[in-house]
């Protein structure tokens, strides 16, 4: 009998070479947060900490003989898990560091894909570390980095030292071309508050949309404020420069393919918006990396919350209504070759009468 | 009535065997419990993954965290076999001849009775090991397939393919038969004689227990509500036949199964901790236990086929005298 153990966070670390994985991993392991993390690595390389928790696993990703081609896991973390999670007690969570060119949709699709990963642990969130310099010859090069910052909910930019306050600018534009939802940290040596990336409850359908009181708003109120998804952010700074109009259009930022589609509406006829939502993703599955929103049901007294990664959707009931708020549905894709304007016109089409 | 000697452990249990027929309990944490006049302790790997009995030396064959890997024997004694570095090692397996088989990441070794280590490079993980009952010859679970190895000779191996990824392994009791258990709800098969497929799905879970009846003419396995029972007494396996369905519950989940030395008969164990002996020839039952505290992770039978060790994942367990 599986008492109701309560689950393990995890949080995935991704990140090209480079842009400061070691040293956030260094903090995590060495500082005294009064919290301890077994951490899942490729290799031990620099870490330099000796700690039996430190776990080295070979990436390994399996495709699910199920016919869907985005349908991949982690085959060594569910491993890794199943034999962490055999003594629970030696930790509070788990912190997995992808290589700097991994993919990091097998690794959040193992915490929804394997039943007895999904039972002991859930996701807490995906967590980009980019290197300000570098970016924009990263996102040259390949998807890979473009993936990470599409793919995450945090996004630490690191090494802001090392560029101009112009070109910082550019960079976080970029970013937030390419990952509208995700909360943006500027920093040096990685030098995030560990509570911005750690306990975060991203994907937990309860917790992921009110850590986001702007959740969707950001081209709604004035271009020139400084509130975005991220403005719990520990040191404010102007988005003036921003283009936060271009947030749902293919972006105009050179080497970006992914792209980010915004939808909002009134209430949902239920009988519409399921069937419309469970066709989108089971036929654009393999170009939505990341889904979000907030539905208002007709008939309905609770917000509907939804989440998706390429085929996975998940969805509940978060909390009632409050007294006053909108009842307005919002919705974000993110992905590649998301055709805006037939997502538009059949979400509003799911609209009650 | 079955009566249950009980052992309260703290924590997961690993493998629960007899070793000169005193019970043994292997727990995540690498400590050897037994019950040899009073419980009793060794310490094995610091960190315990996966466990194989090994029957023809009476030992229990430990791999762990700590890269490296223990032959347990009764009487307090566990040595070290072999270290792999500061990879976990993931699955042992035992052979003929005293040879032992672990995995360390992508990497197979064997180690053969006098030490000598012999190793085995992979694309891909090795996820399972298993020897086969004849003949210097082992099979090793991965991605898309299992690969079989003949170690005490040179030669390539023979690799069998299978979409998806394969996570366990076993070798009839006459050879005839590999099996492995998927990562998908499915076991797959292959006869070996002409490599012919045996697909064997329909599970609601992942089968992670798998038990060979007496004289390989049936294979038990967990994954489902009921023992899933195939029939391979026949030249082609379970082709065409349906598998008995033996102790079938509405709430939980048969999570482990261990035939009978000689019988046609096979203890259950289930997710909330019962365990049952059914019969395959009219699927009459037997409670052998009562729901416990945590899923049943591992049982054996005695050599007097009187009395069965089981062991759970949270680490209630204990021997049951069937004969009492």
């Amino acid at each position: 009998m599986s008492d109701a153990q309560t689950q393990i966070p995890v949080t995935v670390l991704t990140g090209y070479l480079g842009a400061g994985k070691t040293t956030l991993l260094n903090r995590i392991l060495s500082e005294n947060h009064g919290k301890r993390y077994a951490v899942i690595v490729n290799e031990f390389g620099e870490i330099g900490i000796d700690n039996d928790l430190i776990v080295e696993s070979d990436e390994e990703i399996y495709e699910m003989n199920n016919g869907c081609v985005c349908c991949t896991v982690r085959g060594d973390l569910i491993r890794v898990v199943e034999g962490l999670m055999r003594r629970p007690g030696r930790f509070d969570a788990i912190v997995v560091e992808t290589t700097g060119l991994a993919d990091p949709v097998p690794v959040a699709q193992t915490f929804f894909m394997d039943d007895d990963v999904r039972s002991k642990t859930k996701l807490d969130a995906v967590v980009a570390l980019v290197d300000a310099k570098h970016l924009p010859l990263r996102l040259k090069d390949s998807n890979e980095a473009e993936d990470q910052i599409a793919f995450a909910d945090v996004v630490v930019l690191n090494k802001t030292d090392l560029v101009t306050p112009e070109e910082l600018e550019k960079v976080e534009a970029t970013i937030r071309a390419i990952n509208p939802a995700a909360r943006i940290h500027r920093t040096q040596r990685a030098g995030v508050a560990l509570g911005e990336v750690l306990d975060r409850g991203a994907f937990d359908l309860s917790r992921a949309l009110e850590n986001d009181p702007h959740f969707l708003e950001a081209h709604d109120h004035d271009h020139d404020h400084e509130c975005g998804p991220d403005c719990d952010h520990d040191h404010h700074h102007h988005h003036d420069g921003h283009d936060h109009h271009h947030h749902d259009h293919p972006s105009d930022i050179h080497d970006v393919t992914v792209k980010s589609v915004s939808l909002r509406g009134g209430e949902m006829d239920p009988k519409k918006f399921f069937p419309w939502i469970e066709k989108v993703t089971q036929m654009e599955g393999p170009n939505i990396l990341r889904l979000k929103g907030i539905i208002a049901l007709k008939g309905d007294e609770d917000r509907y919350v939804l989440q998706g990664v390429h085929m996975i959707l998940e969805g509940d009931h978060q909390r009632a209504w409050k007294d006053g708020e909108k009842h307005e549905s919002r919705l974000v894709f993110i992905g590649r070759d998301l055709d805006e304007e037939r997502l538009r016109k059949s979400f509003e089409a799911c609209q009650a009468a | 009535m079955p009566t249950v000697a009980p052992l309260d452990l703290d924590g997961h249990c690993v493998a629960a065997v007899f070793l000169n027929d005193v019970p043994h309990f292997a727990l995540a944490d690498g400590a050897i419990h037994r019950l040899d006049n009073g419980h009793k302790t060794v310490q094995a790997n610091d960190g315990l993954l996966a466990a194989f009995h090994d029957t023809a030396n009476d030992r229990l064959i430990t791999g762990g965290e700590d890269g490296k890997v223990f032959a347990v024997k009764t009487g307090g004694e566990a040595s070290e076999l072999a270290s792999a570095g500061r990879k976990w090692i993931t699955s042992v397996a035992a052979g003929p001849q005293g040879a032992v088989a672990y995995a360390s990441g992508k990497t197979a070794f064997v180690r053969f009775a006098d030490g000598k280590i012999k190793e085995f490079a992979h694309p891909r993980s090795v996820e399972g090991l298993a020897f086969s009952p004849k003949g210097m010859r082992f099979g090793v679970a991965r991605y898309n397939g299992a690969t079989l190895h003949f170690p005490a000779a040179e030669g390539k191996p023979v690799e069998l393919e299978w979409a998806g990824a394969h996570t366990g392994i076993t070798f009839s009791p006459d050879g005839a038969f590999l099996i492995t258990t998927m990562q998908e709800n499915a076991l797959h098969g292959w006869k070996l004689a002409d490599g012919k497929h045996m697909r064997m799905s329909g599970y609601p879970g992942k089968v992670k227990s798998l038990s060979w009846s007496v004289k390989g003419k049936w294979l038990a396995s967990s994954g489902a509500p009921a023992a899933i029972v195939w029939p391979f007494a026949s030249k082609d396996g379970p082709m065409g036949k349906a598998p008995l369905e033996l102790g079938t519950r509405g709430n939980t989940m048969v999570t482990c199964v261990a035939c009978h030395p000689s019988q046609e008969v096979t203890a259950i164990g289930y997710e909330d901790g019962m365990v049952i002996a059914a019969r395959f020839a009219d699927a009459k039952e037997v409670l052998l236990r009562r729901p416990g505290n945590g899923a049943i992770t591992s049982m054996m039978w005695d050599k007097e086929e009187r009395r069965i060790v089981f062991g759970s994942a949270a680490g209630d367990c204990g021997v049951i005298d069937i004969t009492a």
